[in-house]
C-alpha cells in the first residue's frame, strides 16, 4: 500500500519536476502519443489472447433455478438457459453491477454467526464507475470542434445544482468519495487488506492522483483551457503546437503523465476487467449443458469404430460360432 | 480464436469509440483558439490579463453575492482603482458584446455560465 502510494506521488513528483526543467515536448508529446498505442494495441491484443483460449468445460455461474420441467419457474437472469438470458445477464451485470449487488457480509454476534447484505460495495462501485464515465464524456469538450452535442448536455445535468463558480460538477466529488471509500475498504477490512496487493492499490492511487490533479485544474491551480483546447487539438491533427504546449502550467502536464501512466498500464492490469467481464465463461455461457453437448475444443480427433466396421470385420468366425450377424456371410 | 463474431466487432466498436478524438478529426481545419474582440479603446482590465482569464467567474460569482446579498457594490482591484461590482455597467461597457466576447472562449470549450438566466446580454454594434 505504501509502496504504490509512493510509487504515484513519484510519478506525480516526476512530471511537476519534467515540465520544469524542458522535458515539455516528452511529457506533453512523445508520452500522449505513446499511450494511446500501447493502450489501443494492449487492449486489443488482450482481448484477441483472451478470445484464442479454448473453454473446456461449460462453467457458467448460476444464481438460480435451472430451466427444467414446465410448471418449475426458471430464474431467466440468474441461471439463463438461452442467448437471450445471457445478454440480459451480462448487459446488467456491466451496467448494473448486479454480482455485486449480491455481496454479503459476516460477523458474529454474541454467539451466533449472522450474514447480512453489504451494498456499500456495489453503490461505491457504481458511483466511481458511472462518475468516471460522465468525466471522461465531459473531455471531449476538448477532442472536437464544435463541441460534440452530448457534451452540453452532460455537463448541464452534471452542474445542475448550479454551486459556485466555475460551476461545480458533481461528479468530481463523487468520484473522490467512493475512491476513498474503495481505497479505505482495502485498507480497514481486515479480510480485504490481507489478500491486497500493489496491484490493488496501485490503480486506486493512480486514478485518485488523475481525478485530483483534474479537479485542482478546474477550481484551484487554473491552466487556461483555451490554450489546453489549441494544444489537444493540435495533437489529434498531429501536428503538436509546441507554442501552445509551453503557455500550460505544469499541473496540466501531472494530468497529462497521470493519464498517460493509466493508459499504458490499463492492458496489463487487473483495470482489464472492463474487457475481460465480456470473455468470462462464467458470465457468457448459457446453462444448458442439459440440453447441447459441450465439447471440450483441444479434445483430440476422436476415432469411431460402428457396429457395421465391426461387423466386417469378425463376421464369418461369428456366424461360425452361432452368434447373430446382421449380413449373413457370403457362402 | 473463439466466438470471433462477438469478439472482433465489440473489439472494432471498442477501438472505434476510443480513437475517435483522432479519426473525427481527420476532416476538420486546424484549431487555432477563440478570436476574442477586444475592446478598442482601453488596453487594461480591471485586473491583470491572466487573473482575468483564470478568475473573471470566481470574480463575478464574488461581485453577485457582495453586490446582491451584502449590498456591497465597490469592488477596490489590486492596484488600487475602485470599480462598481456590476456586470451590466462596469464589464459590458467595455466588453459590448456577448457573442463576440463573451461566447467565442465559452462556445468552444463547452462553458454554460448562468449569467445570462437574469442579465440581459449585450449585443455591443449591433
Amino acid at each position: 500500500m505504501i509502496i504504490s502510494l509512493l510509487a504515484v506521488i513519484a510519478l506525480g513528483i516526476l512530471a511537476w519536476m519534467g515540465s520544469m526543467m524542458g522535458f515539455q515536448y516528452v511529457l506533453g508529446v512523445c508520452l500522449p502519443y505513446t499511450a494511446v498505442i500501447v493502450f489501443l494495441v494492449g487492449f486489443a491484443w488482450r482481448i484477441i489472447d483472451w478470445a484464442k483460449r479454448p473453454v473446456p468445460f461449460s462453467i457458467p455461474t448460476t444464481g438460480g433455478q435451472q430451466k427444467s420441467l414446465p410448471w418449475i419457474k426458471p430464474a431467466t437472469l440468474d441461471n439463463p438457459s438461452d442467448k437471450a438470458g445471457v445478454w440480459g445477464r451480462m448487459i446488467l451485470e456491466v451496467l448494473m453491477f448486479r454480482s455485486l449487488f449480491r455481496n454479503t457480509n459476516v460477523s458474529i454476534e454474541g454467539d451466533r454467526v449472522v450474514y447480512w447484505s453489504s451494498k456499500f460495495l456495489w453503490l461505491f462501485a457504481l458511483i466511481f464507475h458511472y462518475s468516471f464515465l460522465i468525466i471522461f464524456v465531459r473531455h471531449f469538450r476538448f477532442f472536437a470542434e464544435p463541441v460534440p452535442f452530448f457534451v452540453n448536455g452532460v455537463e448541464m445535468i452534471d452542474g445542475i445544482l448550479q454551486i459556485g463558480a466555475p460551476r461545480l460538477f458533481m461528479t468530481g466529488p463523487l468520484v473522490i468519495v467512493a475512491l476513498l471509500y474503495l481505497i479505505g475498504r482495502r485498507i480497514f477490512n481486515q479480510k480485504v487488506r490481507y489478500i491486497s496487493l500493489l496491484s490493488d492499490y496501485f490503480p486506486l492511487f493512480l486514478i485518485f492522483g488523475l481525478c485530483a490533479t483534474g479537479i485542482a485544474m478546474r477550481y484551484f491551480m487554473k491552466v487556461d483551457i483555451a490554450t489546453v483546447k489549441v494544444f489537444v487539438m493540435s495533437l489529434l491533427h498531429f501536428s503538436p503546437d509546441t507554442a501552445a504546449l509551453a503557455k500550460i502550467g505544469s499541473i496540466f502536464y501531472v494530468h497529462m503523465f497521470f493519464l498517460a501512466v493509466l493508459l499504458m498500464y490499463f492492458p496489463f492490469s487487473k483495470l482489464m476487467h472492463a474487457g475481460g467481464v465480456f470473455l468470462s465463461p462464467t458470465r457468457n455461457m448459457a446453462n444448458d449443458s442439459r440440453m447441447k453437448l459441450h465439447v471440450n475444443p483441444w479434445n483430440p480427433e476422436k476415432v469411431y469404430r460402428t457396429y457395421e466396421e465391426y461387423e466386417d470385420e469378425f463376421r464369418v468366425p461369428m456366424a461360425e460360432a452361432g452368434l447373430p450377424v446382421v449380413k449373413k456371410p457370403e457362402e | 480464436m473463439y466466438n470471433s463474431k462477438y469478439v472482433i466487432s465489440g473489439l472494432v466498436i471498442f477501438l472505434a469509440v476510443f480513437s475517435y478524438p483522432f479519426w473525427g478529426n481527420l476532416a476538420s481545419k486546424d484549431y487555432t483558439g477563440p478570436k476574442l474582440s477586444l475592446p478598442a479603446d482601453q488596453k487594461q482590465c480591471i485586473e491583470p490579463v491572466e487573473f482575468m482569464r483564470a478568475e473573471h467567474m470566481t470574480l463575478l460569482n464574488q461581485w453577485r453575492d457582495s453586490a446582491l446579498r451584502d449590498g456591497k457594490r465597490v469592488y477596490v482591484a489590486s492596484n488600487g482603482a475602485t470599480w462598481e461590482a456590476s456586470l451590466q455597467k462596469t464589464c459590458m461597457s467595455c466588453h459590448t458584446n456577448k457573442a463576440e466576447f463573451c461566447d467565442t472562449c465559452h462556445l468552444e470549450n463547452a462553458v454554460e455560465p448562468y449569467c445570462w438566466t437574469c442579465h440581459v446580454p449585450p449585443k455591443g454594434n449591433e
